[in-house]
């Protein structure tokens, strides 16, 4: 006689240890097998696309802080270089070199909480995280040391930032530059080889470059998968045409290549760092643009590559002093879209490392 | 019971007071100088039990007031793992965290979800608890001292301890919760498995000691079976991790996957209960370990109860270690380790003992030190191959196609 099973549906989330946020995925299960799951998401919707329509261009700054609040400042810069693409200015030099090192100290931080959580994920107790976390602490005391702020920072104006460092902003940076390598190091001898993380993450959860495209996937999932799409390559905005730097891709586009790729990248985001460190000369930070901006009549999409992606912001001006309307290309959003077809047929556990790995953050994908 | 009354002090004592009259037990074990006990003629047995429940009072209490202690223990050591500082607000550095902790969790709602089995839902936590306690019982945790030298000690530890199973079973499935249920069906796949290996990785031992006695199993040892049966170790560390919930097998109550697992619905006290069952568990299997693989009591200059204590707080820092480095495992890779790892390493390491065993039947100092050689080298040899095997199975997709078809019994 068979005996009789049947598939158990459970909700994951919106409270889980492990949903990064409030989200909630609706997973019906065979025993241990996944056999589908359905994301419901906007738990955390805060309209933040409306709210700017109501707030003057300035004001609208402190909303993009809000996103993705582990990378406000790539937020920031998103919001910030359409404004000026709309409004026809453009940001002086020592500017936009004080907005790329806060941007790339962002990213920096931002991957150290993917790779502390997803490693948690993973079931490592804390330890890897808080190890990521004691060097996320140092760049947000770099941050406050530039804007006062740790994690709304609010540093990007348009037409340049906020306020120049102050002096004791490029020391620590220094010594933050040439510490960070060794951490990294620390943490490839903890996790790179580590049995049990190799064979919980590789091989599992594989993503292949056609789906990646056809989802419109980008940032470090879409590069674990092989294909070096990297916007400050491709389209360089700001100053990245003037660094050398690599852009690491994966092999096969599994759980391990998601979390190497994020650890190149912070690699190479300390070697921009650097070059910023020589390059940078004194100057004016800001133009001078009105606070209360009136962009003429039009609209403008910019895009920067963020730690999740490609965020983009497209602005329309009726020419008032706010933007008549706002959208925002959120790449947790639309990195979250393939979840489903990486995970069914997985097991409970690697659908949380999967979500893990692609590194979805709720308060940009819910906005 | 003699060997009690002439093993241990304490219960001599308390025995002796309450009852050592003329007429009761001659001059017996209680001897010339007490001739005053407390209690009338042919009333000894309510001494024999006083002297029972007082020491075993005793031991539940020293035994409790230890998991606190590694409960503390293990939060500081975790925290200096992590870059962190661990509990160190309430008292002198912190140590009475634990009392803090108990004191929240007595004050807490104790819920009962509605979906309940109130009955196996209050049950579960008691059954948890109990059989961790029972170890005790033939544990020597010094010379002479044990509450039962029976003589088929590991396995009472063995059948003891594998109750807990149904225990988690239990309060998974009254909890009426799904993560809870995970967990228990997880906690049964897991807990069988890996008796299997730890059992048979302890019959090595018994092939060279040949008793089952704890107390024996101490004696026998001429040099530490931690150096004669290093497999067995490895086996038996590996496997009573698994049978705890310590990582890197804690899929029980893997957090990040199902919640807390089969104790998802606990509140209060009772999952106080659950805690102290776990914590208590890993010094009593560090007890079983020190007294299987370390010589138990014995050893030089101290006294003999506090290298016991060395020992256990030894293995316990060791799963603490562990617990603080390794991520977790896959259900299928923890089933994996458990039948074609740690299985077939049993069996081996047991074949190769028995030869030994028959070769070298009263061995002397040069030839147990040849064995170590052996042992030794089948240990590493035995692992490697196996190491290598399992990774490259463990490199196999984790894909499965799920079976769509829902089948309908009849």
């Amino acid at each position: 006689m068979p005996l009789r099973t049947e598939p158990i549906t459970i909700n994951i989330g919106p409270q889980h240890p492990s949903t990064h946020g409030v989200f909630r995925l609706r997973a019906t299960f065979d025993g241990e097998v996944i056999l589908d799951v359905e994301p419901v998401f906007g738990y955390l919707h805060r309209g933040s696309e409306k709210l700017a329509e109501e707030r003057t261009y300035t004001q609208v700054i402190t909303l993009t802080d809000r996103l993705d609040y582990v990378s406000s400042m790539i937020n920031n810069q998103a919001y910030v270089l359409a404004c000026e693409k709309l409004a026809g200015v453009e940001a002086p030099e020592r500017g936009m070199y004080l907005r790329v090192i806060a941007a790339e100290l962002q990213r920096i931080a931002s991957h150290l909480v993917a790779t502390g959580f997803l490693i948690n994920d993973l079931g490592a107790f804390a330890t890897p995280l808080m190890y990521c976390f004691r060097e996320r602490e140092k760049i947000l005391d770099l941050f406050e040391m530039l804007c006062g702020a740790r994690i709304t920072v609010t540093y990007m104006r348009v037409g340049g930032v906020f306020q120049d460092a102050p002096e004791d902003f490029w020391p620590a940076l220094k010594t933050f530059v040439k510490e960070m390598p060794i951490y990294l190091d620390e943490y490839e001898q903890l996790l790179s080889e580590n049995e049990v993380l190799l064979i919980r993450t590789k091989g599992v959860a594989i993503l292949s470059t056609e789906t990646a495209i056809n989802g419109s996937v980008s940032g470090p999932v879409l590069r674990s998968t092989g294909y070096p799409w990297d916007l400050r390559k491709a389209d360089p905005y700001e100053l990245y045409d003037r660094f050398d730097f690599e852009i690491p891709v994966g092999e096969r586009g599994d759980n391990y290549d998601r979390y190497k790729v994020r650890i190149s990248e912070m690699r190479q985001s300390i070697r921009i760092l650097e070059q910023c460190m020589q390059q940078i000369e004194p100057g004016l930070v800001k133009t001078d643009v009105p606070l209360l901006l009136r962009p003429p009549v039009g609209e403008a999409y910019a895009h920067v590559e963020s730690p999740k992606g490609e965020l983009g912001f497209y602005v329309v001006s009726d020419g008032g002093v706010s933007p008549y309307r706002l959208k925002i290309r959120a790449p947790s959003f639309i990195n979250l879209t393939i979840l489903r077809e990486l995970v069914i047929g997985l097991k409970l556990a690697d659908m949380i490392v999967a979500f893990g790995s692609i590194d979805v953050n709720m308060g940009e994908v819910d906005r | 019971m003699p060997s009690l009354l002439e093993g241990n002090a304490l219960f001599r004592g308390i025995y002796c007071w309450l009852a050592a009259n003329e007429g009761n037990s001659g001059p017996g074990p209680c001897g010339e100088a007490l001739r005053d006990g407390l209690l009338p003629v042919g009333w000894e047995w309510v001494a024999f039990f006083a002297a029972g429940l007082g020491i075993v009072m005793l031991l539940i209490n020293v035994f409790l007031l230890l998991v606190m202690l590694y409960t503390y223990m293990e939060r500081r050591l975790l925290g200096r793992f992590q870059a962190r500082l661990g509990p160190n607000r309430t008292g002198p550095f912190g140590l009475l965290q634990p009392v803090a902790d108990a004191i929240k969790l007595l004050t807490k709602e104790d819920l009962v979800p509605a979906g309940a089995d109130r009955l196996l839902f209050n049950l579960a936590p008691i059954a948890m608890i109990v059989p961790v306690l029972l170890v005790l019982a033939v544990l020597p945790f010094g010379e002479n001292s044990f509450l039962a030298n029976i003589n088929v000690g590991i396995l009472f530890v063995v059948a003891v301890t594998s109750v807990n199973t149904l225990a988690m079973f239990m309060a998974g499935w009254a909890s009426g919760n799904r993560y809870a249920m995970f967990g228990g069906m997880r906690a049964v796949a897991q807990l069988v498995s890996y008796e299997v290996p730890v059992v048979l990785s302890i019959v090595g031992i018994l092939l060279y000691t040949g008793s089952l006695s704890m107390v024996d199993i101490v004696e026998a040892q001429r040099i530490p079976f931690i150096l004669l049966q290093p497999l067995a170790f490895f086996i038996f560390i590996a496997g009573s991790s698994a049978e705890m919930n310590r990582s890197p097998f804690d899929l029980v109550e893997a957090e990040s996957e199902i919640v807390s697992g089969y104790h998802t619905e606990y509140s209060g006290m009772k999952f106080g209960l659950f805690q102290l069952a776990e914590f208590g568990a890993v010094l009593v299997t560090s007890g079983v370990m020190a007294t299987l693989f370390l010589k138990g009591w014995e050893g030089p200059v101290l006294p003999s109860h506090l290298w016991f204590l060395i020992k256990v707080f030894f293995f316990a820092f060791i799963m603490i270690w562990v617990r603080a480095t390794l991520p977790r495992l896959r259900i299928d890779q923890v089933m994996d380790f458990a039948w074609k790892f740690l299985f077939p390493l049993s069996l081996i390491n047991m074949f190769v003992t028995a030869v030994e065993v028959l070769v070298w039947e009263e061995p002397t100092l040069v030839q147990l030190w040849a064995m170590v050689g052996i042992n030794l080298l089948v240990a590493v040899v035995g692992i490697v191959a196996f190491s290598f095997v399992f990774k490259r199975r463990g490199l196999s997709p984790s894909r499965v196609t799920p079976p769509l078809v829902v089948v309908e019994g009849d």
